[in-house]
């Protein structure tokens, strides 16, 4: 695909622990501005394909085979002074957890403007007032005071927009979100999807969106990929997977949420045969692979 | 009228008052504000309420956790308000709680054998060791879990495993009132479905009742007959789910309701409420 800012092919990742296999040939492309769902249970690999995207993977954690093309560069390929100006740059992260991510002993300031002084060299007043700027961008409503705050003084949802903010301040061509509304309540988490959305229009932005929950992809994102055990089960866009999933895990994961509005459907988990049958190829292919 | 089994009337709970002569003065903060609540047998009632409602501080309180300011509990007919920590031994093993993470409730030294059969010694269900540990393996059959769970460690289980020997724990007791904090909040949404439907067989079968506490609507939805919404420590509305559901009447309900994310492409929702949402957005800051 030429019209894509970031192309993953054939990512296959291996635990050096225990020598598990943790990617399969994991195949996905992010067209400029879009969001794509990275959706599935835990242990699927959709947190080692976001670390795998920022450059944060585990020492334990070795990419066998593939490649990760971000821009027309391949990452796996580059020198690490070049992917040094990529990772926190050009890719940049929207944490889970609003709280850890942020450094409980410095105020707001501080932690907003690093990036736009050592990354961009904007001195000191005008780092700041980009950092006023986009705290208002994010419907921060005293941007003045948060600046002088401290995170344990901020909500969650104030605390999950700073980093909003702070994704978007360097203008990243692609942000990876992993479970950021998770650890929100509902309220709270529809006003920080709808700023996400906002943000990215006017910024252009691509985003991966990491998620388990379907409910939220079906809201925000453009395209979806499913994951199970490392090995894309389906992708498409959400439209299409949502209307006429084609593969028999899609379907029982999206039958196994809780749905208020038919609470005659949903709860059903998904049956053991669909996952033997999953495992049942998996197995058929890593001995496919190990053998050629 | 239905059979009540627990009943709170007027509660109220602060935390962090300056105490004198045994009577809370002045200070501290104030997380339930009168709250009327009951609980028939063999009804399943849902809890609900973002962070800071003051929903697990109502649990808690139903089981005389934390001691309220005032108001009254009744359980089974007993006022367990003013219990003293000797009188309410005894109902203890009459109500039970299952809690949010089960890493950090199931003692990490003890194998699942001993967290489970000692409880059943100390409140005297089971006559022995030998008939404590028949107990538990009938239960495990029945819940789908392998004997072989015994003579592990919390930890060596996975969550959903975990989590079931959460709800053993509890229902071996043979409870009539059981309390769930968040039971699933932590759970793959199939771990879950699985966690909830033995939930809802259980009570149903054992004839229990339960609170369950969640802030997700939709799985109050999936198990609960009644619900009641909480706000900044007050309930804001309650009432049968059918009726919740179809028709809230409370603003907040609605809103609560509105934004829950369905897997179903509906390009309207992010922008809707918008005006509603003000309120929740001046409650966050």
């Amino acid at each position: 695909m030429t019209n894509s800012i970031l192309s993953i092919s054939d990512l296959s990742a291996r635990s050096e622990l225990d020598h598990r296999l943790i990617l399969r040939g994991v195949s996905i492309g992010v067209a400029p501005g879009e969001t794509m769902g990275l959706v599935g249970e835990s242990g699927a690999g959709k947190s080692t394909i976001a670390k795998a995207l920022l450059g944060i993977l585990p020492r334990t954690v070795r990419i066998t085979s593939g490649r990760i093309v971000f821009d027309g560069r391949d990452l796996r390929n580059l020198p690490e002074r070049e992917l040094n100006q990529i990772f926190g740059d050009q890719i940049a992260l929207i944490p889970q957890d609003p709280l850890t991510a942020l450094n409980p002993g410095r105020r707001i300031e501080g932690q907003l403007t690093d990036g736009l002084r050592l990354r961009r060299n904007l001195p000191w007043r005008q780092a700041r007032l980009r950092a006023l700027e986009l705290l208002d961008e994010v419907q921060i409503r005293d941007p003045e005071r948060v600046m002088r705050a401290f995170p344990h003084e901020l909500s969650g949802g104030m605390r999950q927009r700073i980093l909003i903010a702070a994704a978007f301040a360097l203008e990243p061509k692609l942000i990876i979100a992993d479970e950021p509304t998770t650890a929100l309540d509902v309220t709270v988490q529809k006003q920080v999807l709808r700023l996400m959305r906002h943000l990215q229009a006017s910024h252009h932005t691509a985003i991966v969106f990491v998620t388990h929950d379907i409910g939220v992809v079906a809201q925000i994102c453009d395209r979806v990929t499913l994951l199970f055990e490392g090995r894309v089960v389906e992708s498409g866009t959400t439209a299409e997977i949502l209307a006429a999933p084609k593969q028999p895990y899609t379907k029982a994961l999206i039958a196994a949420g809780p749905r208020y509005d038919r609470p005659e459907t949903g709860l059903q988990p998904v049956p053991d045969s669909v996952i033997n049958m999953l495992r049942a190829d998996i197995i058929a292919s890593d001995g496919r692979s190990s053998n050629g | 009228m239905a059979d009540t089994l627990v009943k709170a009337t007027g509660i109220e709970v602060v935390y962090g008052a300056r105490r004198r002569f045994g009577r809370s003065t002045a200070g501290g903060n104030k997380v339930l504000h009168g709250i009327d609540i009951h609980i028939d047998r063999h009804e399943t009632v849902g809890i609900v309420g973002e962070s800071g409602s003051g929903k697990s501080t109502l649990g808690r309180a139903l089981l005389g956790l934390t001691k309220v300011t005032k108001g009254s509990i009744n359980f089974d007919g007993v006022d367990i308000t003013r219990l003293t920590e000797s009188r309410i031994i005894p109902l203890r093993r009459r109500m039970q709680m299952i809690f949010q993470d089960p890493m950090s409730s199931l003692n990490p030294r003890h194998s699942i054998r001993r967290i489970l059969t000692e409880p059943l010694l100390f409140h005297g269900v089971a006559t022995d060791k030998g008939d404590a540990e028949r107990r538990v393996r009938r239960f495990f059959d029945r819940i789908a879990l392998p004997s072989s769970c015994l003579d592990r460690a919390p930890h060596e289980l996975s969550g959903g495993q975990r989590q079931r020997i959460g709800i053993a724990r509890a229902a071996l007791l043979e409870p009539d009132f059981v309390l769930a904090d968040e039971i699933v909040s932590g759970l793959d949404a199939s771990t879950q479905a699985q966690t909830l439907n033995l939930l809802k067989g259980l009570t149903r079968e054992m004839g229990l009742a339960m609170a369950f506490i969640s802030h997700d609507l939709s799985v109050i939805r999936s198990v609960c007959d009644r619900v009641y919404v909480m706000r900044y420590g007050s309930i804001v509305e309650h009432g049968r789910c059918d009726d919740i559901f179809t028709s809230p009447r409370d603003l907040y309900t609605q809103l609560l309701i509105d934004a829950i994310p369905l897997p179903r492409i509906d390009p309207g929702w992010l922008n809707r409420g918008r005006i509603d949402d003000a309120t929740a957005v001046a409650a966050t800051i």
